[in-house]
């Protein structure tokens, strides 16, 4: 069944849609990751325009994100205090990226700073998540078990500015979470992503949060810092499509109970190395269109 | 099938339109429908374009009758851009503006464009793709600015947003004429111009001008107008939307679950 979308002005197979609202879901139910990284890129593929593709998937993770936070909330594994100082950041960041994906659209290279974030984020990201499930594979394997070291002391805790955050038992100061609530904020204007893949590890390594509310607290901030995003795409570029954001929310939706379950088939280090393996795959598919000569040269674009 | 054309043709000719030029033969045409709206589940359309040549006297000796159809989308100033190998990576460089590009266009002929038009009359009534485009010129230090129109040219035509649609254009006892036009699923809201033009010997004898109104209509038209009219309240829609749906879902699992 083809549907036509009033803004980014394509007609699309609504089924298609679903089915990738689906998949997406199905990946952050089993992965516990939002799934925006894949969901932008997927929706280039079906042709829908980058700008409308990172609009409309800020505002389908708002869904998504709703969702994880109320089971995180009610398991009080939320850092209230750390949510607000990530998302001061957040928001600031957010303002300064539409700032900068607006300033580009104009110059005609929006694309190529879309797929060059994609590339080098996921590529970083992907290769410390498959480097490190395979030591924790071979760990797993020795006698004795793993020993994991934690709550180092490095550059951060020498900040001036300290906050004491209680749910998370920290005495740090606030300047490494807005610089890092300021990061993600960037990334989810430009990229369309909440950003997770990036805050998470974060909070855990350079931070030193527990893990029990690491994804509570960053769901926390993505709610609002892609709300946020969303309403400024909405006002300054008109591209967030609803219609679209509907058919992706409510695939997103089955999925991700449905991922959950498989999620519990499986172990947690095989989880994690698919992930793994997941994210350079689609960052090997958008550095090759990088790389080789496109098949078609020209490109038409709006003058505005 | 017939009849109600033939209804509509009496329709148009007792209207009389006033056509171009004082020729011995007059073009009347209509359309299957002059309004086009597009819904949620708007797939593209087919339009049928039929008339008649009104005349006098008897049809002239010499060459053939032949017709000629444009249909013509809102025109709109594009950019088109060519990529470039800049350090290893593929990007945009060079940018052409093209000042007038129509959105949709499609040219129907009832024979071969050359024989049914000549160059000259391609040029006063700008009938064919390339003449339909207006652009003053690349900016200096580009490199086959040609390239560029003829890029826009290629890439609308794979999509089905340009058609040269030779040979379409039935003619029947050289006095009744009918096509259909394709239109596709991503089309833009506007006027679309069609013109009728009646050639003998690449020589325009007689045209006729009509349009079809293309819109936005229900939840298409609602959004679309909201969006652009009340982007904070569109904004806020969307993300309340969101909550709400992000809400019912974790709320429905937990149902699910007890």
């Amino acid at each position: 069944m083809q549907i036509y979308l009033p803004i980014a002005e394509v007609s699309v197979n609504a089924f298609l849609l679903l089915g990738l609202g689906g998949i997406v879901g199905l990946l952050s139910g089993m992965f516990g990751v939002g799934g925006g990284f894949l969901i932008t890129p997927l929706l280039f593929f079906v042709g829908i325009p980058p700008a409308v593709a990172v609009a409309t998937s800020a505002n389908q993770i708002v869904a998504s994100s709703i969702s994880g936070v109320l089971a995180h909330i009610r398991r009080r594994t939320v850092d209230f205090r750390m949510g607000l100082v990530l998302l001061a950041g957040g928001l600031l960041g957010s303002l300064m990226g539409v700032q900068l994906f607006n300033r580009l659209r104009e110059l005609g290279q929006v694309d190529l700073l879309v797929q060059l974030s994609y590339v080098v984020f996921l590529g970083i990201i992907g290769a410390l998540m498959f480097a490190e499930s395979l030591t924790a594979i071979a760990r797993a394997r020795r006698p004795g078990g793993a020993r994991p070291r934690r709550r180092r002391h490095n550059w951060v805790h020498a900040l001036p500015g300290k906050m004491k955050f209680r749910t998370s038992g920290l005495y740090i100061s606030v300047i490494p979470p807005l610089m890092v609530g300021t990061l993600v904020g960037v990334l989810a204007a430009i990229m369309g992503v909440g950003g997770g893949f990036i805050m998470v590890p974060a909070m855990i390594y350079l931070l030193g949060m527990p893990t029990k509310v690491v994804i509570g607290t960053s769901l926390f901030q993505i709610i609002f810092v892609t709300a946020f995003t969303t309403l400024l795409h909405a006002t300054t570029n008109y591209t967030v499509d609803m219609l679209l954001a509907l058919l992706l929310i409510v695939g997103g939706v089955i999925g991700a109970q449905v991922g959950t379950r498989l999620g519990l088939l499986l172990r947690a280090e095989q989880l994690r190395i698919l992930l793994a393996a997941l994210v350079l795959l689609v960052c090997g598919k958008l550095a090759f269109d990088l790389l080789v000569r496109p098949a078609e040269l020209y490109s038409i674009g709006s003058t505005k | 099938m017939i009849l109600p054309r033939l209804i509509a043709l009496a329709c148009i000719a007792a209207l009389s339109w006033p056509a171009s030029g004082t020729a011995d033969e007059q073009v009347v045409a209509g359309l299957s429908q002059n309004r086009i709206s597009i819904t949620a589940n708007f797939d593209g359309t087919e339009i049928l374009i039929f008339g008649a040549v009104k005349r006098d006297a008897p049809a002239p000796d010499g060459p053939p009758l032949e017709v000629v159809i444009t249909v013509e989308g809102p025109d709109e100033a594009v950019a088109v851009r060519r990529k470039a190998r800049w350090a290893a990576i593929w990007l945009n460089r060079d940018s052409v503006e093209i000042d007038s590009a129509p959105s949709f266009y499609a040219v129907s002929t009832s024979g071969p464009l050359r024989a049914a038009l000549s160059n000259t009359e391609d040029l006063r009534h700008a009938i064919t793709i390339k003449r339909a485009i207006r652009s003053v010129g690349a900016p200096p230090g580009i490199d086959d600015p040609k390239s560029f129109t003829e890029a826009l040219i290629r890439i609308r035509e794979a999509v089905g947003l340009y058609q040269l649609n030779e040979g379409t254009v039935r003619i029947t006892e050289e006095t009744l004429f009918e096509t259909r036009v394709a239109l596709p699923a991503n089309l833009v809201e506007g006027n679309y111009e069609v013109r009728v033009f009646l050639t003998r010997g690449g020589r325009i004898a007689n045209s006729f001008k009509t349009a079809i109104f293309v819109q936005k209509v229900g939840l298409e038209r609602f959004l679309f107008t909201l969006a652009h009219e009340q982007p904070l309240l569109y904004g806020l829609l969307s993300i309340a939307i969101a909550i709400l749906a992000g809400w019912a879902a974790s709320a429905a699992f937990r149902q699910f679950k007890s």
